[in-house]
């Protein structure tokens, strides 16, 4: 009796485990507080040059130029206007799934793994997908509510380019990302040497968006761990040396490189959907250009001048 | 006093003893470190050891510091192996002693002074201990290698059950033989590199470089490094279960002949990493070698479970009842071999399909997403070899009755939940995108951290009960030291197989192990 008794409790929490926790996810994803943090998503930061210690190993680098890049990753907002007026101006079209672009493509050196990007169109956007928080209207896109001040997702690394580029910008090198997000000394984090869940948001760090949806988290508004308290939630300010915020965790960052004989496109920062240790500044990931996820966004550089 | 002595002589010069002084320290060193990541970090347990431990966690050295635990635990699971093949294969008193003395101060001052460099400061002397400690383990093992030289005429087989050549080569030795003279190389394969890399700090983990189109040497040397003495630790664990189970007769005569040729295929193509394109050619045709090899003896060990059962059970009952009943009668006997068979859903098939579909399906992934998969599988065969290891050192450690069902079921049930739960964590890409992955990954978080949690509490009331045996001045441990007073070793090569040294062509009862 008493093994049954053990196994039928076993059974029951195992089986609590697969409860349908999507359903109640799925709808506070869709109605999230629009919270004002206060931190302008057009605001752009300089960065001065020289040298800077780079990588995990702290190789002193050098970057011979002044340049300056967004204060946080490109927010909903931002993208569905780019989309309307560069849809209007004709930079952009409409493909089969989404929204499209030409690209001139990549040198190819046929080495074992390497796939080809040739001159053609590429996809920017899916417009077939839920996770994206942009929708369509009368007169062009825009954000759900409640997510405008949120970093775009959903965004092919194609689609970051197209957009620094519409403006005359650029993606920022993954060096010159790094020296924007560490500074000049040795610090692992933007804001310093330890991380906890007061500074950012990523797997497990319990902000208020990831109560709601679980660990692997929601997106929270661009600049939101500024030193401010939301609803009893405290933030620490988790700005880089350079003033630039959500340099880490939130949503991965596209960047620009493209190295030779492989066609993945680089990714700086960590994600909501990441562990902690993935937020460290020197911290890597890659996909091909033609990838999207709610965990990836991006934000652009351009020269000082 | 005496008394004192006595429990010193059985934990550190007998074979059991030895074995359970190494899980314990395994079971220590993961008890501690596994509280800095993983469901204890999220509770806060993290910060509360850190402090509790004046542990110093400097961001920068996390790979160093994971790569010097997986060395400190991995050289007590090959001290473990050791001390089982000294025990078991037949060499001098005198070898098993001096082999056994050696590797158990090698992994101990590897283990403590690695770790302790790793964690509590880098005191730069604790670091050239964990190397020395390490360099006594390699040099034990050219001790091994040269103990086991199986072209003595003094230890070539008596018993055709056994497969042997026709001068009578025993090649179940020259398998161990092989394993262990691979290890060497393989370990020296990993020391160039890592010595390179360990020069200036440059550590890295093999996973964070697997998409870099061209790699230097030293860096394909390492993955070549870690996969192959993971290989070779499996197949030494298969030998050694093979020991126990008295493998023997037809599929003995094919089996090892395989593994012989799969051990050294698979050890040229992991070392071949370095310079040729098709090294992954060369060690799947190896795996095909030894994976079959290991097919033998599962097919071997549970054939002869289920003939005993029928033996038993006479001619009423129903055959099929009857055998699958004494299969599954006893779970420690049972679940080494299934553990073997499970690997290949969690491990092998997972690394064939990766293989297969890596372009097509992995390399689309995000490259954090690969890395999952990658060390997903490591950590599960790791973690089979760890359960294949204990439930033997359960039935040496003569675990009966209700606590060896409930400690054999329990380590093969909630060892399979964690490892299944694990392997559809890593593939989870491929049953739901990226956006509704929540509900999937909270129910395999929960069935893993539960199997897990199972395990260990198992391993712990294991380690406490032998623990505990040692305060009885009659317990089981007097028992285990007298039977080992003559030689210095409990499971010699006599005691273990007993049919190796009869008569040419004698067949004898099963495995002397065998309850």
């Amino acid at each position: 009796m008493k093994h049954w008794l053990f196994l039928i409790t076993l059974t029951s929490l195992l089986l609590a485990g697969c409860a349908p926790v999507g359903v109640e996810a799925s709808s506070a994803v869709n109605s999230p507080p629009g919270i004002a943090t206060g931190i302008d998503p057009d605001a752009w930061n300089s960065i001065p040059a020289g040298e800077f210690l780079s990588g995990q190993h702290e190789h002193p680098t050098a970057v011979d130029y002044d340049y300056q890049m967004m204060v946080t990753p490109v927010t909903n907002a931002q993208f569905a206007r780019f989309l309307t007026d560069a849809l209007a101006s004709g930079e952009i079209k409409r493909g089969n799934v989404g929204i499209i672009d030409y690209y001139p493509g990549d040198v190819f050196h046929s080495v074992k793994h390497e796939i080809e990007i040739s001159a053609g169109d590429y996809l920017l956007l899916p417009l077939d997908k839920d996770e994206l928080r942009l929708v369509e209207d009368g007169d062009g896109f825009q954000s759900k509510t409640g997510y405008e001040n949120h970093p775009v997702t959903m965004v092919t690394w194609f689609g970051a380019q197209a957009y620094c580029q519409f403006y005359g910008w650029r993606l920022p090198s993954e060096i010159e990302w790094e020296k924007a997000a560490r500074g000049t000394d040795n610090r692992p984090f933007p804001w310093g040497e330890t991380i906890d869940s007061h500074y950012a948001n990523y797997y497990g760090s319990r902000d208020p968006f990831e109560v709601k949806t679980g660990k692997l988290g929601d997106t929270t508004p661009v600049g939101y761990y500024n030193g401010q308290t939301y609803s009893g939630f405290a933030t620490l300010d988790s700005a880089s040396p350079y003033g630039l915020y959500d340099m880490v965790g939130n949503v991965w960052e596209w960047t620009a490189d493209v190295y030779k004989a492989q066609h993945y496109r680089y990714l700086r920062g960590g994600s909501k959907a990441d562990y902690g240790y993935n937020l460290r500044v020197w911290t890597r990931n890659n996909a091909a250009p033609d990838y999207y996820s709610p965990n990836v966004g991006f934000r652009c550089a351009r020269n000082a001048s | 006093m005496l008394s004192l002595k006595q429990r010193f002589d059985f934990l550190f010069r007998s074979t059991k003893g030895l074995v359970l002084v190494a899980i314990a320290m395994i079971s220590l060193v993961t008890a501690i470190f596994g509280m800095l990541s993983g469901p204890m970090a999220e509770l806060g347990v993290h910060d509360f050891v850190v402090r509790l431990l004046g542990i110093k966690l400097v961001e920068a050295e996390r790979e160093g510091r994971i790569i010097m635990l997986y060395h400190s635990i991995a050289q007590a699971v090959v001290a473990i192996e050791v001390y089982l093949i000294t025990a078991q294969v037949a060499m001098k008193g005198g070898q098993k002693v001096r082999i056994n003395s050696t590797i158990t101060v090698g992994y101990l001052t590897s283990m403590i002074f690695g770790l302790g460099f790793a964690y509590f400061g880098r005191f730069w002397v604790f670091h050239g201990l964990f190397i020395f400690g390490q360099s006594l383990v390699f040099f034990a093992g050219v001790m091994l290698a040269a103990a086991l030289w199986p072209w003595n005429v003094e230890y070539h087989v008596k018993s055709r059950s056994y497969a042997h050549t026709r001068s009578g080569l025993d090649l179940e030795r020259v398998a161990f033989f092989t394993m262990a003279v691979a290890t060497l190389g393989s370990a020296i394969f990993g020391a160039v590199a890592g010595s390179n890399f360990g020069n200036g700090f440059e550590a890295f983990l093999a996973e964070d470089v697997i998409r870099q189109p061209y790699k230097t040497l030293l860096q394909d040397a390492i993955i070549g490094h870690l996969h192959i003495m993971l290989t070779l630790i499996a197949i030494a664990v298969t030998l050694i279960i093979g020991r126990w189970f008295d493998f023997k007769g037809p599929l003995h005569k094919i089996a090892m002949p395989l593994m012989i040729i799969g051990t050294i295929v698979i050890s040229l193509g992991a070392w071949s990493v370095v310079v040729i394109e098709a090294a992954h050619t060369i060690i799947y045709v190896g795996s095909v070698f030894v994976m079959l090899a290991a097919l033998m003896l599962v097919i071997f060990g549970w054939r002869e479970l289920i003939r005993e059962g029928l033996k038993a059970a006479g001619p009423k009952k129903s055959a099929v009842i009857a055998g699958l009943r004494r299969l599954l009668r006893d779970p420690l006997q049972f679940g080494a071999l299934w553990q073997m068979v499970f690997m290949n859903f969690t491990v092998s098939g997972v690394g064939i399909f990766m293989a297969a579909k890596l372009d097509e399906v992995f390399r689309v992934w995000p490259w954090r997403e690969e890395r999952i998969v990658l060390t997903g599988h490591w950590h599960i065969l790791s973690g089979i070899i760890a359960t294949i290891i204990l439930l033997y050192y359960a039935d040496l450690a003569g675990l009966q009755g209700r606590a060896r069902r409930w400690f054999g079921w329990s380590l093969i049930i909630f060892s399979n939940l964690a490892f299944a739960s694990v392997t559809v964590f890593e593939m989870k890409r491929l049953f739901v995108s990226e956006a509704q992955q929540q509900p999937l990954v909270d129910t395999v978080m929960l069935l893993t951290d539960l199997g897990l949690a199972a395990v260990l509490v198992a391993l712990a009331l294991l380690m406490i009960w032998r623990l505990a045996d040692l305060y009885w001045k009659r317990g089981r441990w007097v028992y285990e030291l007298t039977e080992t007073a003559g030689s210095g070793i409990d499971l010699t090569g006599e005691a273990a197989a007993p049919d190796r040294f009869r008569d040419p062509g004698a067949v004898g009862s099963h495995t002397a192990a065998a309850k």
